[in-house]
C-alpha cells in the first residue's frame, strides 16, 4: 500500500541547530486527588522533527497528552504555540490550534464512514450549514491518497482492519492541518509490516514539517525514528536532548532513576515429567492443528506476529472458546475442557493479556478476588467462610509481597503491579499445574517487568509448567526453555537450545524460509 | 518511582485484613442514610396523622409494599448481576390469568399455587433463555416480553375478569398469622432473610457480585456466567409468581391490567435501596428499608388524603434525589478542598 | 458488506411491512386503499415523531422513558392555556408546547450530563414526576372537547394537499431528521458519542452536552406531539398516552436501533413506528380483537432484536477482544 520501505533508515534530515520550537510547555503542573500527576514539566516540539517521549507507566505521559489535547486543564504553567501563549479549554480548541493526537487503539467510530471519521467536528459545510458530503468525500480521498492509502472514503470504518484504521486516524490528523501530531504508542498492536509502514508515514509527516510527539516503550523504534527525546519520571521532566547524543542505557537510567539490569533471571532448566499434551487442536477460523507437549518446571514460549492465533489458541486451551477438533492429555489422561471452570479443575489457569479489565474484578475487595476461583475450598456447603478467605489471601499475597492498605481494599485502588500480584495470587491459590501467561509484561514498566520475570522463574523452579505468550523477542529468548512460533494459526517452527536465535524466530514468524536465504 | 524506596523498607509489613471495622462501615453506609429517611418518614407520619400509629393501620400499610418487595429482592440480585427484568408486572398478569383460567375449570388452591409459581418460572426461563442463550440485551428483551406476557392476558381476558377464587385461596393475600401480622408480611420477612443469606452469605451471592462487576473476569475465574444469569431470571420469574398469588388472592379477581406499572415501582425500590442500576453493588437490607420507606410514604399520604399520584411525584423525586444528592455533596466537598 | 447489511436490516423490515399489507389486502382490499393508508399514517404520526426523538436519545447510549408523561403534561398545559385564553393563536400554542417539552427534556439532559445519573433512572423518575404534575395542575379533572376552542381542536385535522396537518408534522419531522442525522455536525455527534464516547472526547465532542441535546430534541418533539394529541382527541387528562413510552421504545427496537448506542437510522425508526401503526390499525379490520395488539408488538420486539443480534454476530470471534470494547 505504501511505497517500498527500503532505505528509510538513514534518511533522517539533518537537525538544524537553531530551530524555534513550534510548541513549548513551561512549568506545567496538574494534580488529581492525592496524586501530583505533573509537576512543573516542560516540553518542546520542533517542526519537522520527531520527539520521543519516554517514561515508565505512571510517569505522566498520558496526562501531558491530555493537557496538550485540551482534555485536562493544567493548574500552572504556560503552553505556547510559535511563541504565542495559548490555552486549550476544550479538545476543540486544541484541534483549532493545530494539535492532534493519534491514539493507542485508534479510537474512532466504527459506525461512521471513513470520510466522516476524518472530518468529524470540522466537516465542510454547504451554504445552508449542512455537511457537504460530496466535498467531504473528495477531500477525504485526497488526504488518503496523500498518505498512499487506498481506502474508499465512503465505507464504514468497521470494514477496515486495524492498520487501515490507523491510516484513517492519520488522515484525520492531516485533515485538521495539524502542526503538532501526537502519536501515542502507534505501533503497539501492529504487525511487523504495518509497523514499517507507520515509520514511513512518520517520515512523510516530518517532511511536511509537522512536529511529532512520539510516545513509545520500544527503544529500537525510538532510536530509529526520533530526533529528540524527553524523559518523564514521576510526573517530572528529568531529561531532554538530541537522540544522537544519548545511548540506550542512558535513556533507561533516566527513565527509572537507576540503572536497571536488563539481564533475565539465570535459570537452570529443571524439566520434569510431561504434564500437558495437546494434539491436533483446531478451530474453524483461528488456528489449525496445534500440538505440543509441556513438562513440569518448563517455560514454553509462544512467539508470533499479532494475529498469528496465539491468544486465540490459549483461550481455547482454557475453555473460553471451543476447539472444533483435537484433544488434551493431562498427566497422560484424556481431559475435556469446555469451559474455564473445567480448565481450572484440571489445573490449567490463564492470566489474560488485559489484566485491568479481564483479570481484576474491580469493585470487589482484594480477598474476594483472590478467593474467587478457590471458593469451593474456602466455603462449606455453598456458604461463604470469610475467615478462610482471608487466611488464603494472607498466605498467597504475603508470598508475593503485596502492598495494600488492607485486604478488604478494592482491587481497583491498587497500582497496576499490585493488581497483577493479586491476580497471580488468586491463581496460585488454586494450586495449578499449568499457568498460561498472555503477554505478561506488556505495557508495564521496566522495574515491574524484571519482578515478573523473576517470579516466573521461581514458579518454574517450583515445578509449575509455564506457558508464556509474548511478542517481545528479548523476553521470549530470555525466559523460555523452548519456543513455539505460530504463523497464520499454525505452528511454524519450534526452537530449543542453540537453535533459539532472534533471526530464526523472526523468520519463522514472518514465513521466510531458511533455505531461500 | 520514588515510592519504591519507601515500599522496600516496609517489605515485611503485614497487610491487615480490614481497613475499617464493620461498625465504621455501617456508619458510612447507604443503608444508614436510608434508615434515617425511614425514621424521619415514620416520625413525620405519626405527627401528621393520629391514625398512623394504630397497629392495625400500620399492618394494613404493609400491603402497600410487601408484594412489590418480594419481586424487588430477586430484582436486586438481577440488577447487581448487570441485567434487568422489566416484565415482572406482566408475569404477574399472566400468572394471575393462568390461575383464573384454572379456577374456571374447577382447580383447587394447591393446584392454583403450583400454576402461579409454574407460570412465573416459565416466564423467567423464557427471559433467561433469550438473554443468555441468544446474548440479547435484557432491557430490550424484557420490554418485549413485558408486552408479550400481558398481551397474552389481554387475548385471554379482553375486558373481562376472572373471579370466583376458592375461599381458602384468600388466605395468601388477606390472612393473618398472628394478631396484626399478615401472612404477606410474614412471607416478606422470611424472604428478606432468605435473600439476604443468599446474596451475602453464599458462593452464589458472591458470583452475582462478580458477574455484575466484570463478566469477562468472572468467566475467566471459572464462574459459569450464563448459568448464574439464567438462574437469576428464573428466580425473578418465580418471585413474580409468588407476588401474583398474593396479589390475586388479595384482590380476589384477575383483570389483564393487574399490577400495571409495577415494574417501575419495583425498580425504583431496588435503586432507592442503594443497588447500582449499572450492576455490581447493592444489599438486601438496603432494599428492605427502601420498601418500608416507600410503603410508609404511600400510607402517610393516604392518611392525609393526598392522592396516590402525588405520592408518585414524591417517589420520583426521591429516586433522583437519593442518587443526585450524594453526588452533589461529593462534588461540593471536592470543590472546597481543591 | 456491512453497509449493505445495515441497509438490508431496513429492507427486511420494509419487506415485512409489505408482506403484512399484502396479506391484509388479500382478504380486506379496502385496507390498502390510499385514503385508508393515509388514515393509518395519520394515526401513527405521533408514534413516528416520538420514535425519531427517542432514536436520537438511544443512539447516544441513553433512553428517555419520560416522553409519554412529557406529552401528557404539555398537552394538559396547552389545553388549560386554551381554556383560559381561547384567543391564543395556534403558532403561540405550538411554540409553548415545543418549548415546554424541550424544557422537560433539558431537565432530563442536565441530570444525565451534570450529575452523571444513569438515564434510565433519571427518566424513570421524571416520568412519574411529570405525570404527577399533571394531576397537581389539573386537580385530576378532565378538559373536554367543549372546553377547548374550535381553532385549537381543528388545527391537527385541517388538510393540506389532502393530508391532515398532523401527518404533515410527522413528514416534516422525518425530513428534518434526515437532514439532522445525515448532514449536521450534531447528528454525526450523536453517533460518535454512542459509538465510542472515549474517542468522541478526543475529537472535541462534549459527550454530556450531546446527550443533553438529544434529550432536548426528544422532549421538544414530545411537547409538540402533546398539543397535537390533545387537540386531535379533544380531551386532556392525567393518563393520556399512558404506557406510550414503551411503544416508542418498541418502535425503535423494531427499527433496528441498538440499545447499546451508536447504531440506528431515521428509516429504521420510521419503519418501526409504521409497522406498529399498521398492526394496530389492521387488527379491527381483519377481525382480530384489538386485545391482540400488545402481544403482537411484544413478539415483534423480541423477533426484531433477536434478528438484529444474529445478523450482527461476527464470525466466531474471540470473546475477550470484544469485551474490551464493551467497556
Amino acid at each position: 500500500m505504501l511505497a517500498n520501505t527500503q532505505g528509510i533508515e538513514n534518511v533522517h534530515p539533518p537537525v538544524t541547530q537553531d530551530q524555534k520550537p513550534v510548541l513549548s510547555l513551561q512549568g506545567i503542573s496538574k494534580s488529581f486527588p492525592g496524586v501530583k500527576a505533573l509537576s512543573e514539566v516542560s516540553l518542546e516540539l520542533y517542526p519537522g522533527e520527531v520527539t520521543a517521549l519516554v517514561g515508565e507507566n505512571g510517569a505522566g505521559k498520558s496526562t501531558i497528552v491530555k493537557v496538550l489535547t485540551g482534555i485536562y486543564q493544567p493548574e500552572e504553567g504556560e503552553i505556547a504555540i510559535s511563541g504565542v501563549p495559548v490555552t486549550f479549554p476544550t479538545a476543540q480548541d486544541a484541534g483549532k490550534a493545530g494539535v492532534t493526537a493519534i491514539h493507542q487503539e485508534t479510537v474512532l467510530f466504527d459506525e461512521l464512514s471513513v470520510a466522516e471519521n476524518i472530518f468529524i467536528g470540522h466537516a465542510p459545510k454547504t451554504r445552508f450549514g449542512l455537511i457537504d458530503k460530496k466535498e467531504m468525500r473528495q477531500r477525504a480521498r485526497d488526504l488518503l491518497d496523500r498518505i498512499g492509502a487506498s481506502i474508499d472514503p465512503s465505507v464504514l470504518l468497521k470494514e477496515l482492519g486495524i492498520a487501515n484504521k490507523h491510516l484513517v486516524a492519520i488522515a484525520r490528523a492531516l485533515s485538521i492541518d495539524a502542526r503538532i501530531v501526537i502519536m501515542d504508542e502507534p505501533t503497539a498492536s501492529l504487525s511487523h509490516k504495518e509497523i514499517e509502514e507507520t515509520y514511513e508515514l512518520v517520515e512523510r509527516l516530518k517532511a511536511e514539517g509537522k512536529a511529532i510527539l512520539f510516545i513509545s516503550h520500544k527503544f529500537d523504534e525510538i532510536f530509529r525514528i526520533a530526533d529528540r527525546y524527553t524523559v518523564f519520571r514521576d510526573g517530572q521532566m528529568v531529561g531532554a536532548g538530541k537522540i544522537r547524543d544519548v545511548s540506550e542505557p542512558d535513556l533507561v537510567r533516566l527513565m527509572v532513576g537507576r540503572s536497571v539490569d536488563q539481564v533475565f533471571p539465570d535459570r537452570k532448566p529443571n524439566r520434569g515429567p510431561e504434564v500437558l499434551r495437546v494434539v491436533g487442536y483446531s478451530h474453524p477460523t483461528e488456528f489449525e492443528d496445534i500440538g505440543f507437549s509441556l513438562r513440569k518446571g518448563e517455560i514454553l514460549g509462544f512467539y508470533g506476529l499479532v494475529g498469528a492465533g496465539r491468544s486465540e489458541f490459549m483461550q481455547a486451551l482454557f475453555g473460553i472458546t471451543r476447539p472444533s477438533k483435537g484433544a488434551i492429555r493431562i498427566d497422560n489422561e484424556i481431559a475435556v475442557i469446555r469451559s474455564p471452570s473445567e480448565a481450572i479443575r484440571h489445573g490449567i489457569v490463564y492470566v489474560p493479556e488485559d489484566r485491568g479489565k479481564q483479570g481484576a474484578i474491580k469493585g470487589l475487595p482484594i480477598f474476594q478476588n483472590v478467593s474467587l476461583p478457590s471458593l469451593k475450598n474456602t466455603s462449606k456447603n455453598g456458604f461463604l467462610r470469610l475467615a478462610e478467605e482471608f487466611r488464603l489471601t494472607r498466605d498467597y499475597t504475603q508470598r508475593l509481597d503485596l502492598r495494600a492498605a488492607a485486604l478488604d481494599q478494592d482491587i481497583g485502588e491498587l497500582s497496576g503491579g499490585n493488581q497483577q500480584k493479586v491476580i497471580i495470587a488468586k491463581w496460585l491459590a488454586t494450586q495449578p499445574r499449568v499457568i498460561i501467561l498472555d503477554e505478561p509484561t506488556k505495557g508495564i514498566d521496566i522495574g515491574s517487568k524484571a519482578a515478573v520475570h523473576e517470579f516466573m522463574a521461581e514458579l518454574a523452579a517450583q515445578g509449575l509448567a509455564v506457558v508464556m505468550v509474548s511478542s517481545e523477542i528479548p523476553e521470549v529468548l530470555g525466559m523460555s526453555d523452548r519456543v513455539i512460533v505460530m504463523r497464520e494459526g499454525r505452528i511454524a517452527a519450534e526452537f530449543e537450545g542453540d537453535d533459539l536465535t532472534p533471526e530464526r524466530l523472526v523468520r519463522a514468524a514472518a514465513g521466510i524460509s531458511e533455505v531461500a536465504q | 518511582m520514588s515510592s519504591s524506596l519507601a515500599d522496600e523498607k516496609a517489605a515485611t509489613r503485614q497487610v491487615p485484613d480490614r481497613l475499617r471495622n464493620p461498625l465504621q462501615r455501617f456508619l458510612a453506609s447507604w443503608e444508614l442514610l436510608l434508615l434515617g429517611v425511614a425514621v424521619a418518614v415514620f416520625v413525620l407520619n405519626s405527627f401528621a396523622s393520629p391514625y398512623f400509629l394504630d397497629p392495625w393501620n400500620l399492618s394494613d400499610a404493609t400491603f402497600n409494599f410487601t408484594e412489590k418487595a418480594l419481586i424487588a429482592f430477586a430484582m436486586a440480585l438481577l440488577i447487581i448481576s448487570g441485567e434487568i427484568d422489566l416484565s415482572v408486572a406482566s408475569i404477574i398478569a399472566l400468572a394471575s390469568t393462568a390461575m383464573g383460567f384454572a379456577v374456571q375449570l374447577g382447580a383447587e388452591t394447591p393446584l392454583l399455587i403450583m400454576i402461579g409459581l409454574g407460570v412465573g418460572l416459565l416466564c423467567g426461563a423464557f427471559n433467561g433463555a433469550l438473554v443468555t442463550g441468544l446474548g440479547l440485551p435484557s432491557i430490550v428483551v424484557t420490554i418485549g416480553t413485558m408486552s408479550l406476557f400481558r398481551g397474552i392476558s389481554y387475548i385471554v381476558l379482553g375486558d373481562q375478569a376472572y373471579t370466583g377464587y376458592p375461599s381458602d385461596f384468600a388466605f395468601f393475600g388477606q390472612g393473618y398469622v398472628w394478631w396484626v401480622i399478615s401472612f404477606e408480611f410474614l412471607l416478606f420477612a422470611v424472604m428478606a432473610i432468605l435473600f439476604a443469606i443468599l446474596l451475602h452469605k453464599t458462593n452464589f451471592g458472591r458470583a452475582v457480585y462478580v458477574v455484575g462487576n466484570n463478566p469477562v473476569g468472572a468467566l475467566i475465574s471459572g464462574i459459569r456466567v450464563p448459568r448464574v444469569k439464567f438462574a437469576l431470571f428464573l428466580l425473578t420469574g418465580l418471585m413474580s409468581g409468588v407476588a401474583a398469588i398474593c396479589l390475586t388472592s388479595r384482590l380476589g379477581a384477575t383483570r389483564p391490567s393487574i399490577a400495571f406499572g409495577w415494574e417501575l415501582e419495583v425498580v425504583t425500590m431496588v435503586v432507592l435501596g442503594g443497588v447500582n442500576i449499572l450492576g455490581g453493588s447493592g444489599t438486601i437490607p438496603g432494599v428492605v428499608i427502601a420498601a418500608f420507606v416507600m410503603g410508609m410514604v404511600t400510607f402517610g399520604f393516604g392518611l392525609l388524603n393526598v392522592p396516590g399520584i402525588v405520592m408518585s411525584i414524591f417517589i420520583g423525586l426521591l429516586l433522583i434525589g437519593v442518587i443526585a444528592l450524594p453526588r452533589l455533596a461529593g462534588r461540593l466537598l471536592a470543590a472546597r478542598r481543591g | 458488506m456491512t453497509k449493505s447489511l445495515l441497509k438490508s436490516r431496513e429492507i427486511v423490515l420494509a419487506a415485512a411491512i409489505l408482506v403484512l399489507l399484502l396479506a391484509i389486502a388479500s382478504r380486506f382490499p379496502a385496507f390498502v386503499a390510499p385514503s385508508n393508508l393515509a388514515n393509518v399514517f395519520n394515526d401513527t404520526a405521533p408514534l413516528i415523531m416520538l420514535a425519531l426523538g427517542q432514536m436520537a436519545v438511544i443512539v447516544t447510549r441513553c433512553i428517555d422513558l419520560s416522553v409519554a408523561a412529557n406529552l401528557a403534561l404539555t398537552g394538559m398545559v396547552v389545553a388549560m392555556l386554551n381554556t383560559l385564553f381561547p384567543g391564543l393563536p395556534i403558532p403561540v400554542i405550538l411554540f409553548v408546547a415545543t418549548s415546554l417539552g424541550a424544557l422537560m427534556g433539558l431537565a432530563n439532559g442536565l441530570l444525565v450530563w451534570k450529575l452523571d445519573i444513569p438515564p434510565i433512572v433519571v427518566t424513570l423518575g421524571t416520568m412519574t414526576v411529570y405525570r404527577g404534575i399533571i394531576f397537581l395542575i389539573s386537580d385530576g379533572a378532565w378538559i373536554n372537547a367543549h372546553e377547548m376552542s374550535d381553532t385549537f381542536k381543528a388545527f391537527p385535522r385541517e388538510t393540506i394537499l389532502g393530508l391532515p396537518v398532523l401527518s404533515w408534522f410527522a413528514i416534516l419531522t422525518v425530513l428534518g431528521f434526515v437532514l439532522l442525522i445525515g448532514r449536521t455536525s450534531l447528528g454525526r455527534a450523536f453517533f460518535a458519542v454512542g459509538g465510542n464516547p472515549h474517542a468522541a472526547v478526543y475529537t472535541g465532542i462534549n459527550v454530556g452536552r450531546t446527550q443533553c441535546a438529544a434529550f432536548v430534541l426528544s422532549g421538544a418533539l414530545a411537547g409538540l406531539t402533546g398539543y397535537l394529541w390533545v387537540a386531535r382527541y379533544a380531551v386532556a387528562y392525567v393518563d393520556i398516552a399512558g404506557g406510550f413510552e414503551l411503544e416508542v421504545v418498541a418502535a425503535c427496537v423494531i427499527g433496528g436501533i441498538s440499545i447499546a448506542g451508536g447504531i440506528g437510522s431515521v428509516g429504521g425508526a420510521l419503519l418501526g413506528a409504521l409497522f406498529l401503526g399498521i398492526v394496530k390499525n389492521a387488527l379491527p379490520v381483519v377481525n382480530i380483537s384489538p386485545f391482540w395488539q400488545l402481544a403482537i408488538s411484544g413478539s415483534a420486539i423480541i423477533i426484531a432484536v433477536a434478528f438484529n443480534a444474529t445478523s450482527n454476530r461476527s464470525k466466531g470471534r474471540v470473546i475477550l477482544k470484544k469485551a474490551e470494547h464493551a467497556q
